[in-house]
């Protein structure tokens, strides 16, 4: 079983959001970098605790991004991939950086592609569904259960108002999301491991970015709490229904 | 042509579709376009009703097999029906449903992607549209470079707007892909109101001790017609289910009101839940991190102030 996990590098959830020249870049000054959660917690885990059941699997990270990224993919490899893939380039475009895993994908000839369900920084939740339609594959988002026997996989997945279970033939494209798997943390045998686990560095292939960040904002701050008696709730209803007008 | 995806979840349409819809209109009115629905599977709403939403026409693909979603033979089936109509515009509701076909969609088209998007498309210099970006905490502006462009709005971010028109419906037949997926078991949650569809929210966290103390809460969230949240560490010790987990790694909401109780305000959960139009914070603790992202807040302990909130509500609504 070969299993592609899509990995990608992500400000700390704790980091500062600020950006920099005239507003055009996210400001990197001082920010910790960390594997993007959806993408550790839930894909890579799962893939490990699969391998962990079928000594056949193995597993290979993929990720898009320049040389800063390889702390973080050695930080995936230490917790359990076989073999990474760094390919070279700093596009945040979603079609260019899928364009360049669907290039790994299809030479890899892999039978399950894991992607988070979002990145915490541009939030598009974009890359596993593209994915699925470059290599013409199913895909199934916001899975939250995944097993497979033989070449069948049986999928759980969030839908509106509730789960749903269903079957798929691999190869598959799924986005993965909480309840995929027990959140993990490197061993030290794994992170001695993972320095000399192959990572390979590959040039882009030919694409063309459909869209480009013109500026970024912030939200405007707030204008300040204002404070209600907690002995005089119907003070808070009536605000609530004459000024904010929400009830 | 504007073509906007209208979604269903047990054959009914949903709210966040029907904003999708007023949105697709507005920007055809910008771009002096016509605008069209398009709706696949069976639908028991009367779908000559979207005009109220906006539309002037209403494409249907009425097929039951299209009743679940498979992504692969969606998107097959969205993009050949977009070339059909001539559609420059795709419109989807970033919702499940539409985070799932949008993207592939738009391979298939060719076409630029803004998912998360909230704003109307700045059409003065190119096409720009808004989106959120680091889970609610900013904004980036995105210049669309291709002649087809699909965008999925944010739900709770546009509105659902009333028009006085009614549309024309028309059956359509493309032939439908082999489902790439079998669904085996459904499990609804029956009788609550969905999180992301919601514009209450009633929210708890570790503050209320543990889940035999939900009561108050599932109470106010009655008395309101509120649907119910909670922070990371309440569902991660299964007091409440996975899918009331909001903030950066749960899902992320914009109601009208957000009222929080017994929930630190920690910089994960603020992610989740920013972007609602107000929020009210319950803390007995005056310095609690959430009274800053707060426009109302109560000083107290949640087990006397929730039930005086709720009594308080009713009181409200049977005096009307
Ligand atoms: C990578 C990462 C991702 C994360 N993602 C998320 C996420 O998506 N969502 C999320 O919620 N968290 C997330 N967290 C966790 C987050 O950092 C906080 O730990 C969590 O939000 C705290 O939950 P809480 O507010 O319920 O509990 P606490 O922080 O323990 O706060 C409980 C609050 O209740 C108040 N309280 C206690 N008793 C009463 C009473 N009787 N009446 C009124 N108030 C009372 C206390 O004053 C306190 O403010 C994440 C953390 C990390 C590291």
């Amino acid at each position: 079983m070969k299993i592609l996990v899509c990995i990608s590098k992500t400000p700390d959830t704790t980091a500062k959001i600020a950006f920099t020249e005239g507003n055009t870049k996210f400001d990197e000054n001082g920010v910790q970098w960390i594997i993007n959660p959806y993408d550790e917690w839930y894909a890579l885990v799962r893939a490990i605790e699969l391998k962990e059941k079928d000594p056949n699997a193995f597993i290979h990270l993929v990720t898009v991004g320049s040389a800063d990224a390889e702390p973080i993919i050695r930080k995936a490899l230490a917790l359990g991939g076989d073999e990474a893939i760094r390919i070279d380039s700093n596009s945040n475009d979603s079609f260019y950086v899928a364009k360049q895993i669907a290039a790994i994908a299809k030479e890899g000839n892999y039978d399950i592609i894991f992607t988070g369900k979002e990145t915490i920084d541009y939030n598009s939740a974009s890359i596993g569904s593209m994915l699925s339609a470059l290599l013409d594959m199913p895909f199934v988002s916001l899975a939250n259960e995944f097993n497979y026997n033989g070449n069948i996989a049986t999928v759980k997945r969030e839908i509106e108002g509730g789960e749903e279970t269903c079957e798929v033939n691999l190869p598959v494209v799924i986005s993965c999301q909480k309840g995929m798997a027990e959140q993990r943390i490197p061993n030290m045998r794994g992170i001695m491991a993972a320095r000399t686990k192959p990572l390979k560095v590959v040039s882009p292939v030919e694409a063309t970015a459909t869209t480009s960040i013109k500026k970024f904002d912030t939200p405007p701050a707030k204008s300040g709490v204002k404070l209600v008696d907690p002995a005089n709730m119907d003070e808070l209803v009536r605000l609530l229904k004459e000024e904010a007008k929400v009830i | 042509m504007v073509l906007v995806y209208i979604d269903q979840a047990d054959q009914q349409i949903k709210k966040s579709s029907l904003e999708a819809m007023s949105y697709g209109a507005a920007i055809a009115k910008q771009l002096g376009c016509e605008v069209a629905a398009l709706v696949l599977g069976t639908v028991q709403d009367n779908l000559a009703d979207l005009g109220k939403n906006g539309a002037q026409k209403v494409y249907h693909l009425k097929n039951e097999s299209l009743n679940a979603l498979d992504v692969k033979s969606y998107s097959t089936l969205i993009a050949t029906a977009a070339k059909n109509a001539n559609a420059t515009v795709v419109v989807f509701a970033h919702n499940i449903n539409g985070k799932a076909i949008a993207p592939a969609v738009a391979v298939k088209l060719e076409a630029g992607l803004v998912t998360g998007a909230s704003s109307l498309p700045n059409t003065e210099n190119g096409f720009v549209v808004t989106k959120t970006v680091f889970s609610g905490k900013a904004f980036a502006s995105i210049q669309m470079e291709t002649p087809i462009k699909v965008i999925a709005i944010n739900q709770n971010s546009f509105g659902v707007v009333a028009y006085e028109n009614t549309a024309t419906v028309e059956e359509i037949n493309i032939p439908i892909p082999t489902p790439s997926i079998k669904i085996t078991k459904v499990d609804k949650v029956v009788g609550e109101i969905p999180l992301t569809e919601a514009s209450l929210v009633v929210s708890g966290g570790r503050g209320l001790k543990g889940p035999e103390h939900w009561g108050i809460l599932l109470d106010l969230a009655k008395a309101l017609g509120a649907a119910t949240a909670c922070s990371r560490p309440v569902s991660d010790s299964d007091w409440r289910p996975h899918h009331e987990h909001v903030g950066q790694t749960g899902i992320q909401i914009a109601p009208n009101l957000y009222i929080a109780i017994g929930i630190s305000g920690a910089i994960q959960h603020l992610a989740g839940v920013n972007r609602s139009k107000t929020i009210v914070v319950i803390n007995k603790d005056p310095e609690a991190p959430f009274f800053k992202a707060a426009d109302y807040g109560v000083i107290g302990d949640a087990f006397e102030v929730v039930p005086a909130l709720t009594a308080a509500v009713l009181k409200s609504k049977a005096a009307n």
